[in-house]
């Protein structure tokens, strides 16, 4: 109990103490999985509008597969990405491998699926009738669109804090595409388990304290917009 | 109806969804500021047809007119759906105020701040909700939401209003006041109208015209007085009301002898019978329960058939009671408290039944 | 509202072009090395020191021996700073390195409880100190994932002709040197450490040295250049760079007086140039 205190003491003093590794690792950690939850986002709430919307052969199994990727694990994501990423593997030219590029690669692959599933049942629990009625006043295909996701904004919301949170908690993936390099690709997720492997639990202990303050500022924002003042 | 000077006009249409036609509609026309009513049970096609005049659902046959012109299928149809509103039974409201509601319609077009604001703030008075502007939809109740529904559809200033059962779900109270509200704003700006409902007296109340659907089908198309006391035949009678179908056989045709038919052992003079008709014929009388007159037994009454008869239930339902009365042949009468009161119709006691010429008509029995 | 998102997004969106990736493949040199390396510190010491002075930046990759090895076979990394001769040995005759040059050492310990039940304490030979673990009752954790710790612990154990993998008396945890003491120190059981590790942790730990200084417990680190001949995209000039610089005298001096301040003695014993 005492070395939990320490460490929330700790952390507190590397904050503001302005430490500038800690400040570096932490603002890496928002940097790779803010990027990557925005791309989630983008993609995710596509493919989840238009699966809703359209009925085509295969949309039950492509339903499916998106619910198996909602609890894929990260780690076999980042098993994957690895061997993709290879200098002498398919995409090695690229020389994505330990950038943080890949790690931002690998996060969003872990969470678009959470955020196609949850933006297709977002739109999907809408009232049935409410793309006739929308259409009805005079909408274009796309205006229509734009309306039904304001409509389901709430859910939306939630979906972009689920691939938030699945992201900027993720290590195994993080580890495997980002190698921990310090300076470059050493977040607090890869520091923490870093630090625990070497015994230094005092250390370890306040990154997490860090990345819990870190998770609930985000989490506060997007909550604040999620459920702000409606009129009366 | 003349197709010429029509503002709409289907042609052929047919729609199928999941391989089965749920609409089969040769010709339909519906003049510029008419109000036209659909009347049919369930699954008659109602809605269905709604969707397909507005350029929304697409027809896998036929063509749709307006103004005389061809209205493209897709997005192409997208003009011709700006010029047309739709409201549905469910308000369907945005997750917004009244006034963004309203706005919706007028945002989609892309009108300027000040035309919205004064658009918006004439409908608000027309449906008597200029004071909820600023509430939240979500704290309407039902009558309001669909107040706000109809005002959010006609601030579009559409040149044809759909409207899908409109008022099923609201209660009686709420019911009354739109109706009168929308009633009187169609009036006053002459739109033209088409609504579905299976409410004959709402379709009685506001429509000029009445078509009967079923099973996709159009089964009659004419004044509210054509169709209620002329049905087309005795699918269309059952529906419209007509409760007494006898089965009698005409004995005269021609109208300077007066009609008659004969109804078991007595001879009624009738008013008019469906064309080709003959001497002969066998048909069904139709009787509205609401043109049976009642009279105490043994008055004398003037000319016309009537006949004794002894009650054999008295029902209440609501504002009338529905009598069923044994005159050899059963007779459903819609007596109101007031008769039933005066004549103390009771199961058992003799009544005296008239009916007047101008009120029985004779379709052919198929 | 939406002025604040659009002003997020923006902030996003610049951030993820600082982001990007850019860096020509002869300005980055990647050294697969192991965790227990890492874990000592020193590499935080000796390379940014080398990227000063060579200009090049280096990628730290430190995962366990074997993926070290395997790295390097694929030609995934350019230069190896491991320490599994066997492994090595294998390595350089299946031609996937140029050149292995010796550059430390620092030694393994037999730790285990303060209570030391299998009564090891101060004997002078690991194999009879090994024998005597199970013989005492005493229970045995090793890391059991392939790194070089684990290969020389396998090695000692042949010595001593103990068969240790699947007795009831031997556990594996999989993980690293650091986890792997830790788990140690909670059960009370036996482990084999490399001294850096065990110093770096110690105050956390309630383990003590009980077997030190023999022989068979050293533990040699080499640097690996991989060969450009099987993966042409392996940075060679930047790795010789490096093999070079971890021989000079100057390194060597700070490998030498590396953990004096913290620990009170050194962790490593510097070894360029020495014979095997």
């Amino acid at each position: 109990m005492d070395l939990i205190w320490q460490g929330i003491r700790e952390a507190f003093g590397l904050i503001f103490g302005f430490d500038a590794e800690v400040w570096r690792i932490s603002l890496l950690s928002l940097r790779i999985s803010g990027s990557a939850t925005l791309i989630s986002l983008v993609l995710g709430v596509s493919a989840g509008t238009a699966l809703a919307l359209t009925r085509f052969p295969g949309r039950r199994i492509l339903v499916s597969l998106v619910n198996t990727g909602m609890g894929l694990p990260p780690v076999v994501v980042g098993l994957f990405v690895t061997i993709f990423l290879w200098r002498n593997g398919p995409l090695g030219v690229l020389g994505l491998l330990y950038t943080p590029a890949a790690m931002i690669i690998a996060q969003s692959v872990i969470a678009t699926p959470i955020v196609t599933g949850i933006s297709l049942a977002a739109i999907q629990q809408l009232p049935p009738k409410l793309r006739l009625q929308i259409l009805a006043l005079g909408a274009t295909r796309w205006q229509m669109v734009r309306l039904l996701l304001r409509e389901a904004r709430l859910p939306l919301l939630a979906a972009v804090m689920a691939g938030f949170g699945g992201v900027i908690s993720e290590v195994g993936a993080s580890i495997m595409v980002g190698g921990n390099v310090k300076g470059l690709t050493r977040v607090l997720t890869t520091a923490t388990v870093m630090e625990t492997g070497r015994g230094n639990f005092d250390i370890a202990i306040a990154l997490s304290v860090i990345l819990l303050l870190l998770t609930f500022a985000v989490n506060y924002l997007l909550t604040r917009i999620q459920q702000r003042e409606r009129p009366r | 109806m003349n197709a010429e000077g029509a503002l709409l006009e289907v042609r052929g249409l047919r729609i199928r969804r999941g391989g089965v036609d749920l609409l089969d509609i040769p010709a339909l026309a519906v003049a510029p500021g008419e109000t036209l009513s659909l009347i049919g049970p369930n699954g008659s096609g109602k809605s269905t047809l709604l969707l397909g005049l507005s350029g929304i659902e697409r027809p896998a046959a036929g063509e749709l007119f307006f103004r005389a012109q061809p209205v493209p299928a897709g997005s192409a149809a997208l003009e011709y759906r700006r010029r047309v509103a739709m409201v549905f039974q469910e308000p369907l409201l945005f997750d917004a105020t009244v006034f963004e509601n309203v706005a919706a319609g007028l945002r989609l077009r892309g009108l300027g701040k000040e035309q919205i604001v004064k658009r918006v703030g004439e409908n608000l008075e027309h449906f008597r909700i200029a004071h909820l502007c600023g509430r939240s939809a979500r704290t309407l109740s039902g009558g309001e939401a669909q107040r706000t529904s109809l005002a959010r559809a006609l601030a579009v200033a559409p040149e044809v209003l759909l409207l899908d059962e409109p008022f099923a779900a609201l209660d009686p109270q709420s019911r009354e006041g739109l109706i009168e509200d929308l009633a009187h704003t169609l009036r006053e700006t002459g739109t033209t109208t088409i609504f579905a409902t299976h409410d004959r007296a709402e379709a009685l109340r506001l429509a000029d015209r009445v078509a009967v659907l079923e099973g996709g089908r159009l089964r009659q198309v004419g004044s509210a007085e054509e169709v209620f006391r002329r049905p087309a035949d005795a699918f269309v009678a059952a529906f419209v009301g007509v409760e007494n179908l006898l089965p009698v056989t005409l004995r005269s045709a021609a109208p300077a002898t007066g009609m008659l038919a004969q109804l078991g052992e007595a001879l009624l003079e009738i008013g008019a019978a469906a064309a080709g008709m003959q001497s002969g014929s066998v048909g069904l009388l139709c009787i509205r329960p609401e043109d049976v007159v009642l009279s105490a037994s043994g008055t004398e009454a003037a000319a016309g058939n009537h006949f004794p008869g002894r009650v054999a239930s008295v029902i209440p339902q609501g504002l009338l009671s529905r009598v069923t009365i044994d005159c050899g042949v059963p007779i459903v009468a819609a007596a109101s408290g007031h008769v039933v009161r005066e004549l103390a119709l009771a199961a058992g006691c003799a009544v005296r039944v008239a009916l007047r010429p101008a009120d029985l008509y004779v379709i052919p029995r198929v | 509202m939406k002025k604040i998102l659009s002003a997020v997004f923006a902030l996003f969106a610049a951030a993820l072009l600082v982001t990007a990736p850019g860096s020509a493949q002869e300005k980055v040199l990647i050294l697969a090395t192991t965790t227990s390396t890492q874990d000592t510190g020193l590499l935080d010491v000796l390379v940014p020191a080398f990227e000063k002075q060579s200009g090049l930046m280096v990628k730290t990759i430190a995962v366990g021996s074997g993926q070290a090895m395997t790295m390097g076979q694929k030609g995934e990394a350019d230069v190896l700073l491991v320490h599994s001769p066997d492994a090595e040995k294998k390595f350089m005759d299946e031609g996937f390195g140029t050149t292995r040059r010796i550059v430390m050492h620092n030694d393994f310990v037999i730790v285990g409880p303060a209570a030391d039940p299998a009564k090891i304490k101060g004997m002078n030979s690991a194999a009879e100190a090994l024998k005597a673990i199970p013989a005492g009752g005493g229970t045995f954790i090793s890391r059991g994932d392939n790194s070089g710790t684990h290969s020389k612990e396998k090695a000692l154990w042949k010595a001593a002709g103990v068969a240790a993998e699947g007795q009831k008396w031997y556990q594996q945890t999989g993980l690293g040197m650091g986890q792997t003491l830790n788990v140690a120190s909670e059960k009370g059981f036996y482990t084999l450490a490399d001294r850096g590790t065990y110093l770096a942790m110690k105050k956390t730990l309630a383990l003590e040295i009980l077997v030190e200084g023999e022989k068979s417990l050293l533990n040699v680190y080499h640097v690996i250049e991989v060969s450009q001949a099987k993966w042409p995209k392996v940075n060679a000039a930047g790795a010789k760079s490096f093999a070079d610089f971890m021989v000079t005298a100057e390194t060597q001096k700070t490998i030498g007086g590396f953990g004096v301040e913290k620990f009170g003695s050194p962790l490593f014993v510097p070894d360029a140039g020495k014979p095997e």
